[in-house]
């Protein structure tokens, strides 16, 4: 028996593709505690990157907090919050959030700090309101690197859901979960593989995003 | 107008950056603020926009303090352009150009109509429009940054080394098309350089800053290189202000001589007539000049050009100075520089003896106009 019996054997049962256990409903699932996730930390990561970076300032204290979101094992702080906060989605929601905010965060402010000065002296010279400094000359510029940042911590995140399981939430993570559990490796390998696929749909989305949204100008030349 | 008064920049480190200047900026006319590196010439023109506030003194514009309006409404009304252009890498070069139109609030449809106005009267192409930056050379990216400069039409003009990264040749290219826009348009334009040679070639007045600060001359260039206010100013200038300043005097009053001139096709009588002089200059059948040649080797009827000497440079006595006239004699084998029309046909020649005697005499008359100036 290898890995790809044990994937074929899961995908071909069609058992595995109805109900509460479904392949459809654990995917959506985990999809939506992902997106939650990255929602909030780039609730609080992007602005806070985007005003330090502007005024260039609190880089200091932003590789501090990151360092140490980094430092953080999320296994360790799912079982933290349980203990602490005890059965719900909050638990599940501060150890994603918490890893995925140093990326947004760090990256966002080295993206506005690293923009090109003079199109900025420029902006302010002809009387262009600081918000839209901002916003209409540093943000498209450093549009790149700061998705490459969400892209990141989108991919940690939807690896890392998988522990929502763990507390007895659903997801990909119930197979893994369950499968190990129950020594039922075809629902293991299948949990992972899924896990996998989400990833590669994550990298994906996030190229079309980009495509999308950075001007060609900023493209080609950076 | 606008106004320096009694100007002093303290940074926060203590640096002085400008000392106590005071400087009479006038309407429609090109200032250049020019002086060595780190003299403060960029802070005096970042605090005409307030960019940087003064610690001490006072702007006015027109009479009155440039701190009497909202900050943004001021820099509305002044283009900047700055040294790398400083372009929005991420805007086409019509929405790049659009941007000041924008932020007053005109449509977009209208603003970019404007655009592709100004495009045209810097000299870039509207096929260019729809390019990003990285897509033109800088010289282009230049005259987009001037073009977006000008785009809602602001009564004064800005300008921090704008043309200092280019090529000489595409600097120069700049430099005219700057002057030939003022011709046009009469902004009232400050203009920051390092280089002496651009601040006389664009000044209508050039302030000559000192490191720490301090005006050292203010002055148009004509008066600046025939009198220096101190050494400083004159070491500035550099070694052959002399000649220099020859450009500000007209070649038009030179006494051109039309005897030395001879067509290639000049009989045997005309050529006779001529033999006295010690060089004659052979032009083609539409009186273009061809080259010199001493009487006694030209035969009649067989000219052959290519053992021809060289003639140098031209000059066109309407349009170039003394500097281009003497420049065109020194060049010249014979030492005779060839005068011609708009359409390169010659219209005389003239000696060095000839051009030095203009030189002193044009001399004289400045001087004469000093005393008047100055009462005496
Ligand atoms: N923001 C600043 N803080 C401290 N010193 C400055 C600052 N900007 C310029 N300076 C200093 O002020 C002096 C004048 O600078 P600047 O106006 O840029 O000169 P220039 O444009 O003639 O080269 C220099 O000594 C420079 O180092
Ligand atoms: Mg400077």
């Amino acid at each position: 028996m290898n890995v790809l019996n044990f994937a074929h054997a899961f995908f071909s049962d069609g058992a595995h593709w109805h109900g509460y256990d479904g392949i459809p409903t654990r995917f959506s699932e985990h999809v939506q505690y992902s997106l939650e996730a990255l929602l909030i930390a780039a609730a609080i990561g992007l602005p806070v990157g985007l005003l330090t970076g502007h005024y260039g300032r609190g880089g200091n204290a932003l590789a501090l907090v990151a360092t140490a979101g980094r430092a953080l094992p999320s296994f360790g702080l799912l079982v933290l919050m349980f203990i602490w906060l005890g059965f719900g989605m909050l638990p599940v929601m501060i150890p994603l959030v918490v890893l995925a905010v140093p990326p947004i965060l760090v990256t966002t402010y080295e993206a506005v700090r690293s923009v090109d000065p003079s199109p900025v002296d420029a902006a302010r010279g002809m009387g262009m309101p600081e918000a839209r400094v901002l916003l209409q000359v540093e943000v498209p510029v450093a549009l790149p690197l700061i998705l490459s940042g969400l892209r990141t911590a989108a991919i940690q995140i939807v690896s890392t859901a998988t522990i929502a399981a763990y507390i007895s939430f659903g997801g990909l993570g119930r197979y893994i979960i369950d499968g190990l559990y129950q020594r039922d490796y075809e629902k293991v390998i299948g949990g992972a593989t899924l896990v996998a696929g989400l990833a590669l749909a994550t990298l994906a989305v996030f190229w079309a995003v980009s495509r999308l949204t950075v001007s060609p100008g900023v493209r080609r030349s950076g | 107008m606008i106004r320096i008064d009694g100007v002093t920049k303290r940074y926060p480190d203590g640096t002085v950056a400008v000392d106590r200047l005071s400087l009479e900026i006038p309407d429609r006319a090109i200032t250049v603020l020019v002086g060595p590196s780190g003299c403060g010439k960029t802070t005096t023109l970042r605090m005409i926009n307030r960019m940087v506030e003064p610690t001490e003194g006072s702007i006015l514009l027109d009479g009155r303090d440039i701190r009497q309006q909202p900050v943004n409404t001021l820099r509305r009304s002044m283009g900047y352009v700055i040294q790398n252009a400083g372009l929005f890498q991420h805007r086409t070069i019509l929405d790049n150009i659009a941007t000041v139109p924008r932020l007053l609030g005109w449509t977009k449809q209208k603003a970019r109509a404007r655009a592709a106005e100004l495009m045209e009267r810097v000299g870039l192409d509207t096929a260019l429009a729809k390019r990003y930056p990285y897509q033109l050379s800088g010289g282009q990216q230049q005259r987009v940054g001037v073009a977006r400069a000008l785009a809602a039409d602001p009564p004064v003009l800005l300008m921090d080394e704008p043309f200092s990264a280019v090529d000489p040749v595409v600097r120069k290219g700049l430099q005219d098309e700057l002057l030939r826009i003022q011709d046009e348009l009469g902004k009232t334009i400050v203009f920051v350089t390092h280089d002496i040679d651009e601040a006389i070639k664009l000044g209508t007045k050039v302030a000559v800053l000192r490191t720490g600060g301090r005006l050292a001359q203010f002055a148009p260039p004509a008066e600046l290189l025939s009198a220096p206010a101190d050494s400083f100013v004159e070491d500035f200038l550099g070694a052959d202000r002399g000649i220099r300043r020859l450009s500000f005097f007209p070649s038009r009053e030179l006494e051109l001589q039309t005897e030395p001139i001879v067509a290639i096709d000049a009989g045997a009588d005309r050529l006779a007539s001529r033999a006295t002089a010690p060089y004659l200059l052979v032009t083609d059948l539409d009186g273009r000049p061809l080259g010199w040649s001493e009487p006694d080797r030209l035969t009649a009827g067989a000219v052959e050009p290519d053992r021809l000497l060289d003639f140098g440079r031209p000059f066109v006595p309407g349009t170039d100075s003394l500097r281009t006239a003497l420049d065109g004699a020194v060049l010249s084998p014979t030492g005779w520089a060839v005068a011609v029309d708009g359409e390169g046909r010659a219209v005389g020649v003239v000696s060095q003896q000839v051009i030095g005697e203009a030189i002193r005499a044009a001399h004289g008359r400045v001087a004469e106009q000093a005393d008047v100036g100055a009462g005496r």
